[in-house]
């Protein structure tokens, strides 16, 4: 099919206080760009969802924000004339219709002619590999034919824009990696603008040309799925994609000190913190450059590809160490541990 | 198939339990059966005949049928006025819909007569209206309209009804494609139960219809109160027949009507047909999915 044009979407000083006063979202300024894929993720009540359904047009930002889509200002549009595609985390598929007719149904409100409707309905079946199921009532089908079925009927009239909600929630894992896949595949062909809200940050790194992480109604962090793992702003974003490790220090004579911990360290100190990944630390291999922190091992999960260990360092929170060196380890052990200063964090937060 | 051994307990059980129908139906055949009885005082030896039946079907046709008028006009208000009602209650959930939801139940909890007498005492003086068919259907429609918009509405919060609407919306439908194309057609098994609810209870009402009704505006159970009170005990139950053969189908289409079709098994995902994925582990069913969470 022709991939249909994408558009960029602008939020201008959008916020969303409900009827009872919480504040769902701070007003926002926000552009997603034309054919992007933008991946809202954060814990509930972060203000995700309202994010998208101010973008969807089923709420209104307050007064004094702006939605844009293009050059038009369709902040006083509604859903049913946004001409969006929607995904919804219960599916709401027409249990009253076939496959076929839910996914014809965009069309046929939109007075699409009937031979026209039944060969982009059969398209889209197709490409959502659920033909066979065309003439299927919904409650016939699995979740993960629901899922398709909601996907198909959601691209079907071509939208501008694709927002989807949670649209995994409901599936088993396994099922979930598969249609992300899926999901990824059919993104790329068809290079629309995309909204895809989730608080599942695997979902969000595999999907999202750009991940906007959410936080109490506010964006924390937005940027590709690289830079925010790489580079999280603050702790609260460094926890909530992938694990983060957490040591207090202090800057002392070039090293950084803390318990168990002597970093050498020539750069400014900014805080009492210093943060790295679990998969940055590595078991000390005896070479030239000394070991920067010494522990004692408090457990040890051999995983098959890798070993984790959580470390005592003596004070603090113990330390998580990812390690794929392939000698046994036991609780109680003492273990010496590198780590690259490059890798070191620190959260302004 | 094994053979279980029933004690004595359970036989004393069924004996109880058929006793107590026998006590119930016992009258409803007896007086069937008086209906076409020669003459009821000697019994069913006098012979069997059915003149009875025809002279309630001479004398009294019209109340039947007029009736029927009533129960299908009935029907057409509570459709009108009690569906749309319904929706708005379902979409609307506040303190404000919440009391009417409780009050449309008032005309259930007060006496009939008290209603009737409410509509008199109002409306009795318009004589036009007093003396047509529609004073009674107003008190018919004031009575059964709680039935239609109580199980339409119990349809309705069983879906998830906000959502489909949303999405019928991001699907680009006006509201009257929606109403029309989602919103009745998923309540329709509501609509047909209360339909038959409210035909059924308008054929057999009689407490309200006694004051509403005028010597020309007689309902079947008013004239058969009639006939009971000033004719044979034959011909009032010859009369009770005639009411039996209408009302029986409409009870069996209602409890055929309310009763929920056995829904399939929605097939699991190891189950899916795509070759591609691999198969899954058992899981649990789909249908538990988690409510929508506004985050």
């Amino acid at each position: 099919m022709s991939a249909p044009d994408g558009i960029p979407i602008r939020l201008e000083r959008a916020g969303k206080t409900f009827d009872d006063g919480t504040r769902a979202l701070e007003p926002t300024d926000l552009t997603i760009e034309a054919g992007e894929t933008l991946v809202f993720l954060g814990p509930s009540g972060c203000g995700k969802t309202t994010t998208l359904r101010i973008v969807a047009g089923l709420d209104q930002p307050d007064a004094g924000g702006r939605v844009w889509f293009g050059s038009d200002d369709v902040t006083e549009v509604p859903i049913e004339r946004r001409n969006v595609g929607m995904v919804f985390q219960s599916y709401a598929l027409f249990p009253n219709m076939s496959v076929a007719d839910n996914v014809a149904y965009g069309l046929k409100v939109r007075r699409v002619d009937e031979a026209e409707r039944r060969g982009r309905v059969a398209q889209m079946l197709e490409m959502m590999h659920i033909t066979e199921l065309a003439h299927r009532r919904i409650d016939q089908l699995s979740g993960g034919q629901r899922q398709r079925v909601a996907l198909a009927r959601a691209i079907a009239p071509r939208p501008r824009v694709l927002l989807l909600d949670e649209p995994l929630t409901a599936l088993d894992a396994k099922l979930r990696e598969t249609l992300r896949v899926e999901i990824d595949r059919l993104l790329r062909s068809l290079a629309i603008t995309t909204v895809y809200v989730t608080h599942d940050q695997a979902e969000a790194m595999a999907l999202g040309d750009r991940i906007a992480v959410m936080q109490k109604g506010r964006i924390a962090q937005i940027g590709t799925p690289r830079e925010i793992y790489q580079r999280p702003s603050s702790a609260f974003v460094a926890g909530f994609i992938g694990a983060m490790n957490h040591v207090s220090v202090r800057a002392d004579n070039g090293y950084l000190i803390g318990s168990g911990t002597r970093i050498p360290w020539h750069g400014s100190a900014p805080g009492g913190q210093i943060m790295f990944r679990p998969e940055d630390v590595s078991i000390h291999d005896g070479s030239v450059s000394p070991a920067v922190m010494e522990g004692r091992i408090l457990s040890a999960f051999f995983l098959g590809d890798h070993t984790r260990l959580s470390v005592d360092l003596g004070a603090g929170d113990p330390i998580t160490v990812r390690t794929e060196a392939r000698c046994s380890f036991a609780a109680g052990d003492a273990v010496r541990l590198s780590l690259p200063a490059e890798r070191i964090l620190w959260p302004e937060a | 198939m094994t053979r279980r051994r029933h004690s004595g307990w359970f036989w004393a059980q069924l004996a109880f339990t058929l006793l107590v129908c026998a006590f119930l139906i016992v009258p409803v055949g007896m007086s069937m059966l008086a209906g076409v009885t020669k003459n009821y005082f000697i019994g069913i030896q006098s012979g069997v005949t059915l003149e009875w039946v025809v002279k309630v079907w001479t004398d009294y046709r019209h109340t039947i049928f007029l009736s029927i008028k009533i129960a299908l006009a009935c029907l057409a208000c509570t459709l009108l006025i009690g569906v749309p009602a319904a929706y708005v209650l379902a979409r609307t959930q506040n303190a404000f819909t919440r009391t009417i939801e409780e009050l449309l139940v008032m005309p259930i909890a007060v006496p009939g007569l008290a209603t009737a007498l409410a509509l008199i005492v109002t409306y009795g003086t318009f004589g036009g209206f007093r003396r047509s068919w529609l004073f009674i259907l107003v008190g018919h429609v004031l009575f059964t309209l709680p039935f239609m918009v109580r199980s339409v509405l119990a349809v309705l919060s069983s879906i998830d009804l906000r959502t489909l609407e949303e999405g019928a919306r991001s699907l680009g439908a006006s509201f009257s494609q929606r109403f029309f194309g989602i919103v009745l057609p998923n309540c329709r098994s509501g609509i047909v139960a209360g339909s038959l609810m409210v035909v059924t209870l308008s054929l057999g009402e009689f407490n309200m219809t006694l004051l509403l009704h005028t010597p020309l505006t007689q309902t079947l159970p008013v004239g058969l109160a009639d006939t009971y009170a000033s004719l044979r005990l034959e011909v009032g139950s010859a009369y009770t027949l005639i009411f039996f053969v209408i009302i029986i189908p409409l009870l069996i289409a209602l409890q055929w009507a309310s009763t929920p079709r056995a829904a399939q098994r929605p097939p699991s995902d190891d189950a899916d047909f795509d070759v591609r994925s691999p198969p899954q582990p058992a899981q649990p069913s789909h249908r538990a999915a988690p409510a929508h969470v506004r985050s």
